[in-house]
């Protein structure tokens, strides 16, 4: 269903053929192919056209070498200026404070409490002492869910089952860090939607009275279109400091990436490939471009020419 | 609000008088469509749609345009057999009638059946759920409060036991205490993965054994919010349990679910709900017209 990129433009290439420079007519087509396999990527319809025009842009006059094509250049071209998009400064997480506090936001479903568990995992394992604070006081069994992958990963969960306020069992579970010595405390908040405006109170509020050193975005790397909208208001509530991509281990493009990126100028710092604990990985840029053009080797092979 | 005046004012500025569709209007158009999650493949068949209607029907006003519209998309749904259906409703020859849950991961399917169970008990049908997702942490719990909440059994092995077993005795409970409706949960699990949904169809030729002809349905719970990738998902799935029926989560958000109108377009499987929501209440059966009007009315 989704042709590579490389395979599209090896169409266009045809169109190419013979020119010694890339043109404003030479280009127009295979440009129109390009912002197509982004939104077939799930990259923003808006987004696309913003990128591809940029592209445009650092194409127009470029000289074609005798050994590569036209459509290879420009395929190396698209993956450098996607790359540079989401890439940047690849930041850490923050985790200084008595404790330092990272909160989990996110829509129903993204993965929110999985990695809650992988992060607990990969920071209990850097040695470090930490607390889980279970927030979601909606969704059934929550609690428990994160109760099962503490124990799986050795880390206490703080809980209070029968408290329906969440920032009150956030501030007595930090309290209880502080008591018990743990440095870093994690907190688990149920899933919400951007148009929901209760619950996005309700995280602002944890947001403003807890001060976290670190505020996670986590997001669904299946999504669509409106991956744009929902970064957008969270990051308009929140101010998170970073975003999570879930669900790597599967085939989707993850144009995702690419859309929040553009509207929200905020770094990916963790990537979950997987159900278990140990799935989770550093955000790598210039593989998730590779990803979002589905190209195999074409970019070493226009690095080799 | 904003989108529907912008589109449909465009919309009678271009085609005011004329017999064939403005540029504008078609790239307006393929925007609406494209923001929602159609594809670009699936776009391009209903532009061409509404460009030869148009060209056939010759003068259009705004309205007989806004019809048109509506029309097409809604045709690409209906030759897949998606029937508009009035009401929670099980056929009587069968039972119980087996539903058989399916997705990837995080979808809303325990949540789906949560709500299923809900609006089928209030039609006085007799349900039971089956606990056959036995992995993931708490999972068992989850639709254990469900059955609670709902006031309906739910069969269950526990955490880490065969999912296949969990599934025979859902529908020999069913069976024996004559019910209408058992309705089973499976583990989120991405088509990616080949021996999870081997177990899929293990789950199913398991049930077969006891019922022939069941699952009545399969039924492939996309989240509404996902992108092109659920596409593959639904050729995936079907190749692994021969899907016959979709549920579109999560629409209450201001995700359009509109990769459900591409996938119509390339498979025969109707889809026949759609969730508004996380409380028992907030499970609709599918309409085309309202589902094709929030395309153009939303955000
Ligand atoms: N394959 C795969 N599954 C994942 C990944 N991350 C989470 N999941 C699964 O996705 C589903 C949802 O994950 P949760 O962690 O419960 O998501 P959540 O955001 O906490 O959900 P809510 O609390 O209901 O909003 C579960 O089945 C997880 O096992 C991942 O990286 N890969
Ligand atoms: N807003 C909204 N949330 C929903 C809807 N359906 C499900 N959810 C939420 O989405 C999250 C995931 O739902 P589940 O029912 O656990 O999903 P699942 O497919 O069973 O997940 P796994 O078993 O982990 O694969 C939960 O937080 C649900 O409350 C819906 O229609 N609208
Ligand atoms: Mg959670
Ligand atoms: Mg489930």
């Amino acid at each position: 269903m989704f042709d590579s990129l490389s395979v599209k433009l090896d169409r266009a290439i045809k169109t190419l053929k013979g020119q010694g420079k890339i043109s404003e007519i030479n280009v127009a087509s295979t440009i129109k192919e390009i912002r197509r396999a982004l939104v077939e990527a799930d990259v923003n319809y808006k987004v696309a056209k913003e990128v591809t025009d940029g592209i445009k842009e650092k194409a127009l006059g470029r000289d074609v070498l005798i050994a590569v094509s036209p459509g290879q250049l420009l395929t190396k071209i698209v993956h450098e200026e996607l790359t540079s998009l989401m890439g940047g400064s690849q930041a850490d997480i923050n985790i200084t404070g008595d404790p330092a506090v990272i909160l989990i936001s996110g829509l129903q479903g993204s993965g929110k409490t999985t990695f809650t568990g992988k992060l607990a995992n990969r920071l209990k394992k850097q040695g470090r002492q930490v607390l889980l604070v279970a927030c979601d006081i909606y969704r059934p069994a929550a609690i428990d869910q994160l109760k099962v992958l503490g124990e799986q990963v050795g880390v206490e969960v703080y809980a209070e089952p029968e408290n329906k306020n969440a920032l009150q069992i956030a501030q007595n579970g930090i309290a209880q860090a502080k008591k018990t010595g743990k440095k870093i405390v994690i907190v688990d908040t149920a899933g919400r939607l951007a148009v929901d405006d209760q619950m996005m109170a309700e995280i602002e509020g944890l947001k403003k009275s807890l001060k976290p050193t670190e505020t996670l975005f986590v997001v669904d790397s299946m999504t669509g279109q409106d991956a744009v909208n929902t970064a957008k208001t969270f990051n308009e509530r929140l101010n998170f400091d970073g975003v999570v991509l879930t669900k790597l281990d599967g085939d989707t493009r993850g144009g995702a990436a690419l859309s929040i990126r553009a509207v929200v100028d905020k770094p990916i710092k963790f990537i979950s490939t997987g159900e278990k604990m140990d799935a989770i990985d550093l955000f790598h840029p210039d593989r998730m471009a590779q990803r979002i053009l589905g190209m195999g080797d074409v970019v070493s092979l226009v690095e080799k020419a | 609000e904003k989108t529907k005046e912008n589109f449909f004012s465009k919309l009678g500025k271009a085609v005011a008088g004329k017999s064939t569709v403005d540029i504008d209007v078609l790239d307006e158009l393929e925007e609406v469509l494209v923001s929602s999650d159609v594809g670009i493949e699936t776009t391009v068949k209903i532009i061409d749609r509404v460009e030869a209607r148009v060209a056939k029907d010759k003068y259009l006003g705004t309205s007989e345009l806004n019809v048109i519209l509506r029309e097409e998309i809604a045709g690409l749904l209906s030759e897949n057999n998606t029937e508009d259906i009035e009401d929670f409703e099980l056929p009587k020859d069968k039972k119980p009638y087996v539903i058989l849950v399916v997705g990837v991961n995080g979808v809303g399917k325990t949540t789906t059946i949560g709500k299923l169970s809900h609006q089928f008990k209030q039609k006085g049908y007799k349900v039971i759920l089956g606990a056959a997702d036995t992995f993931r942490a708490a999972a068992v719990d989850q639709i254990k409060l469900w059955g609670e909440r709902v006031g309906v059994p739910v069969v269950e092995h526990g955490m880490n036991t065969d999912p296949a077993s969990v599934a025979f005795d859902a529908v020999k409970k069913g069976v024996d205490e004559q019910a209408d409706l058992v309705i089973i949960d499976t583990a989120g699990r991405l088509h990616t993965k080949v021996n999870l949904m081997n177990e899929l169809s293990k789950i199913k030729k398991v049930i077969q054994k006891f019922i022939p002809d069941a699952p009545h349905e399969v039924m492939l719970v996309l989240d509404g919010s996902t992108g092109q990738n659920a596409f593959i998902q639904a050729q995936e799935f079907t190749k692994a349990t021969d899907v016959t029926s979709l549920a579109i989560t999560k629409l209450d958000g201001t995700a359009k679910g509109g990769v459900v109108i591409g996938i119509s377009d390339q498979f025969k499987i109707p889809v026949k709900y759609i969730g508004v929501g996380e409380k028992m209440e907030e499970l609709q059966v599918f309409n085309k017209m309202a589902f094709v009007e929030s395309f153009f009315t939303r955000n």
